[in-house]
């Protein structure tokens, strides 16, 4: 390792460094595996480590910068891969006993994209099954640590992208935002997390959990790096039919352009029941926009308090069709039987976890003759209510603003339990899900310690004003608020 | 029970047909493997038709506009469509839920005229996705008594249209013929190869009986497993009678699903009402909606070129332009191919219509691909140099023949088999001979017996090897009797 390099380091001057000749990225690569070899026996960020294919990806990436070629914008980052994103060669589990030991003979477009930029996918992470969840407790696979308390919850579902950014084992990972599942556990890992405009980036070799949710989003420690990685996975895919053809412009560009005369409006919804540190960072971040310019207004939209009820009939009808093929006939766990439809109930019995079959369950109810109209029927129509919220809302406000999570990084094993409480965790970043608008959760404060991110939303294609705001917002938070840090062990004094 | 004794009694059968027809693209429905019938199991396959984790469906453009032909062709309205999930457990389906529409389908409404004139309703022509085909092994090779099951995932996500008739037949007889009547426009809107036999069509049939008279419709049942129009036609007439037995004797039909069974000529319950799938129909996420625009409607409509009941129309009157009526079997034939422009181009290149419409419907039927390839000059040549007796009948076959098989001018072919017509001196002789080897055939045949004169004719044939023209030998024949 050069003198001058240390690691971690934000994705942006990794790329720099490498692009200029001033580091290798094998010995960028090396310093994730080793950090990676110190650190995650006790996180368990990672599912998998491709630590062979990550070291051959970097040498190959040096070997353009020897022969004066363009690396790509992100050379030589390591990165972090949810296990929901199907990668050629490398096991892919979507967090399921069900997927054990399944090999995808394919890469996720997102995976091909990252890599032709010259990101080094070091390994897959940890999720909540199928990416049902928002602790990541739900993985067949054991849960990860947050990296901030080892005896908390990273969030989820994309719990181990959001602990390994915040950890410094990489500076960039990769998740997917169904209800949340990307911000939320930014929020409680001190991260930048970023939801994209549903069809922005391709969902192609995305494990389906509800289609017309589902968004790959990034990860980062810094809104530059985020906006990086956006900038590298929003496109146009032909083989996603949901993906949008129209570009947006850079949003690592916009960065700078700063929040004057931007129209905020602060959601009061959002702050109703929401804990008073969380309350406290987005009245605080709402104030550092003011001051920058902004021009910041409460707004109520009642609208999106409905979110939550109407995503937990939609999300689970489409995952009940999503998960049917994972029937015991081609591919994952078999459990034999008398006959087809035996093997196929006995398959499913064991291979899914009780989180996904109380989804399925839930999912096939909604769909069924004579329930239909009044559960899935009605909650279209709620979606509707929402996204019809959102558009008046915007035509006063350039983005909105509230609460990331309702909490901070609740106790491991605190909502097991109780399922209801659970889904509350999401309560805030649902509706953007519904409405297919973007949004981020930015790191701003602490409270006991755990960090609060603030959720900045936009509407649709409006991620260039969200990434100002969220860049202002950033200038104006507790430096101490994000990762990377060193983080902190079980058995550790606190 | 046939239809008649039904009727006699005053019953009345009613049929309403689903018909899967798998669309002749080049590759599928919503991926880019080939769409091939008879390949290796399992190699026309990718991520996409299998159903593997994360992967999507892109429609494909091509399928699209052979189902707006189709419903162009039927008379339906093309309509702005949604594609829905079809959820159902079944091995032979990647996903466990079929790619189809439902309450928004492509082809609305529509109808198709029966050579007996009826017209039978359209209710609605869909884009659906197939299923892979399962192989049951052992046991009677059904599901519930194999002993393993294989499965080809090569026609999964082939691209199908599923054509929904009105309840509008009344016979086994009216149900053949709106199949060979569809068939007819698939292939003839080039949407479909039509082959029953390799399962490019596929029939439902939803069978009832009532009183003649009532306006109520009975309690159908859903025949499936129809291979063929002989088993559609027999499944009509022994589903029909079933349903009347049962009435008779006071009972009541219940509602459910059968199973022809060719073998045993006669059909099984499969599932009934109560344990029929529930299939759970929501709007497919991972597809938009499907909006043609009205000019590709137009431009679909404008490339549709006449359709086959308009040329069976045409033809016949070529050729019953000599007084006698068509032969009707010729003429769907031969409209069925796509042979009707060959058969006009040679009657309008002077040729005798009937004797071209013959040729096509028998030689050159049996390899329409090299047929409809067939120099139109040269065809008309062949059937002129037949009907001038130039060539034999059997002569212009072999010579239709090597025509399909390599192309070529008909009289050149014809000298270099050999087939120089006979002179008639030579065939007065070659006549002459059969008569004084067969004397006893030669009585028999100035007796009176007609059936004899095959035999001398064969004879005459095989002494000149097929040159003989056999309407000449006849009349030869005739001429040495009196």
């Amino acid at each position: 390792m050069s003198a001058v390099f240390e690691y971690p380091t934000s994705a942006l001057e990794i790329a720099r460094a490498v692009r200029a000749g001033e580091v290798r990225a094998r010995e960028v690569v090396e310093a994730a595996l080793e950090r990676i070899a110190s650190f995650d026996g006790a996180l368990h960020c990672f599912l998998t480590v491709t630590a062979d294919a990550a070291l051959a990806a970097a040498d190959a990436v040096d070997a353009v910068v020897a022969a004066g070629g363009d690396p790509g914008p992100l050379a030589g980052v390591p990165l972090a891969l949810k296990d929901n994103l199907c990668t050629r060669g490398v096991p892919t589990t979507a967090g399921s006993r069900i997927l054990e030991g399944w090999v995808p003979p394919y890469d996720a477009t997102v995976v091909k994209v990252v890599a032709a930029a010259g990101a080094v996918a070091v390994g897959k992470t940890n999720l909540d099954e199928f990416a049902m969840g928002s602790s990541t407790e739900n993985s067949a696979y054991g849960v990860t640590h947050n990296p901030w308390d080892p005896n908390r919850v990273p969030g989820g579902s994309s719990g181990g992208s959001a602990a390994s950014v915040a950890a410094g084992l990489v500076p960039l990972a990769l998740g997917s935002d169904t209800g949340g599942s990307v911000r939320q556990p930014a929020s409680l890992c001190g991260v930048v997390g970023v939801k994209p405009t549903y069809g922005l980036v391709s969902r192609y070799g995305l494990i389906a959990f509800a289609s017309s949710l589902d968004q790959i989003g990034p990860f980062a420690a810094t809104v530059a790096d985020a906006a990086a990685l956006l900038d590298v996975i929003a496109g146009h895919d032909p083989a996603d039919s949901t993906s949008l053809e129209v570009g947006l412009e850079p949003v690592s560009r916009q960065l700078e352009a700063g929040v004057a005369g931007l129209r905020v409006g602060v959601i009061s919804d959002f702050l109703v029941d929401a804990s008073p540190s969380c309350v406290a960072a987005v009245r605080a971040a709402a104030e550092v926009l003011s001051r920058a310019g902004a021009v910041v207004e409460e707004v109520a939209i009642p609208a999106l308090m409905l979110g939550l009820s109407a995503y937990y009939l939609v999300a689970p009808a489409e995952a009940s069709s999503n998960l049917a093929r994972y029937d015991g006939v081609r591919y994952g766990l078999r459990v034999d039987g008398p006959d087809a439809a035996q093997m196929n109930a006995r398959s499913r019995s064991k291979g899914f976890g009780p989180e996904v079959k109380r989804r399925i369950m839930l999912g096939t109810y909604v769909l069924s003759a004579g329930y239909y109209d009044a559960y899935y029927g009605q909650a279209q129509r709620v979606r509707t209510l929402v996204a019809r919220g959102f558009g008046e809302a915007y035509e006063h406000f350039d983005v909105l603003i509230g609460p990331t999570s309702p909490t901070v990084a609740f106790e491991i094993g605190a909502k097991t339990q109780d399922p209801l409480a659970m889904y509350l965790s999401d309560l805030y970043t649902i509706p953007t899900n519904l409405a297919g608008h973007p949004a981020v959760s930015v790191p701003f404060s602490l409270s006991e310690g755990l960090p609060v991110g603030v959720q900045v939303l936009a509407p649709t294609l409006g991620e260039g004003p969200m990434f100002r705001a969220a860049a202002v917002i950033e200038h104006g938070a507790d430096p101490g608020a994000r990762g990377p840090i060193e983080p902190r062990l079980a058995g550790a004094v606190r | 029970m046939t239809e008649n004794g039904s009727a006699a009694r005053g019953w009345e059968t009613v049929v309403g047909l689903e018909v899967h027809c798998e669309l002749s693209t080049v590759t599928k429905l919503f991926c880019s493997c080939p769409n091939a019938f008879g390949s290796e199991p399992n190699t026309n396959v990718c991520p996409v038709c299998l159903g593997l984790p994360g992967s999507l469906p892109v429609l494909n453009a091509r399928a699209v506009e052979f189902a707006m032909r189709i419903g162009t062709a039927l008379g339906s309205s093309v309509e702005a469509s949604v594609f829905h999930r079809k959820n159902y457990f079944y091995p032979d389906m990647p996903k466990d839920y079929q790619i189809s529409q439902y309450d928004a389908p492509i082809n609305v409404g529509g109808h198709i005229e029966l050579a007996d004139g009826t017209l039978v309703g359209i209710v609605r022509a869909h884009i659906e996705e197939d299923t892979g085909k399962t192989t049951h092994v052992g046991g009677g090779g059904r599901i519930h008594d194999a002993d393993y099951s294989l499965v080809d995932y090569n026609r999964a996500g082939v691209p199908l249209v599923e054509i929904v008739s009105a309840p509008d037949i009344r016979s086994a007889e009216q149900a053949r013929s709106y199949v060979t009547e569809l068939r007819a426009i698939l292939v003839a809107t080039g949407t479909s190869d039509g082959r029953m036999e390799e399962g490019s069509l596929r029939v439902d049939a939803n069978i009832s009986v009532r009183r003649a008279g009532d306006a109520e419709y009975g309690t159908r049942s859903e025949v499936k497993n129809l291979n063929s129009l002989r088993s559609l036609g027999r499944a009509v007439d022994y589903e029909a009678a079933r349903q009347i037995g049962i009435l008779e004797a006071g009972g009541t039909v219940a509602q459910e699903t059968r199973h022809w069974n060719e073998e045993e000529g006669r059909t099984s319950s499969l599932r009934s009402k109560e344990e029929a799938y529930d299939y759970r129909y929501f709007t497919e996420p991972d597809l938009v909606p499907l909006v043609p625009s009205a000019e590709e409607v137009a431009a679909v409509a404008a490339a549709l070129g006449p359709l086959p009941a308009a040329r069976r129309h045409r033809l016949a009157e070529l050729v019953a332009a000599d007084g006698a009526p068509a032969p009707v079997d010729q003429l769907a034939t031969v409209v069925g191919l796509g042979l009707d422009d060959l058969v006009a181009a040679a009657a309008g290149a002077g040729a005798d219509a009937r004797l071209a419409l013959a040729r096509a419907s028998n030689e050159a039927a049996n390899r329409p691909d090299e047929a409809r390839a067939l120099d139109p000059a040269a065809f008309a040549e062949l059937v002129k140099l037949e009907a001038a007796g130039k060539l034999s009948a059997t002569q212009s076959k072999s010579v239709l023949a090597a025509m399909l098989e390599d192309g070529g001018e008909p009289a050149q072919i014809a000298t270099r088999l050999g087939f120089e017509a006979l002179d008639p001196a030579e065939l007065e002789a070659a006549v002459d001979a059969a008569i004084a080897a067969h004397p006893a055939e030669w009585d028999r045949y100035r007796q009176g017996d007609a059936k004899v004169a095959q035999f001398l004719l064969g004879a005459v044939m095989r002494s000149t090897r097929g040159r003989a023209n056999g309407k000449a030998v006849a009349a030869l024949l005739e001429a040495r009797r009196n």
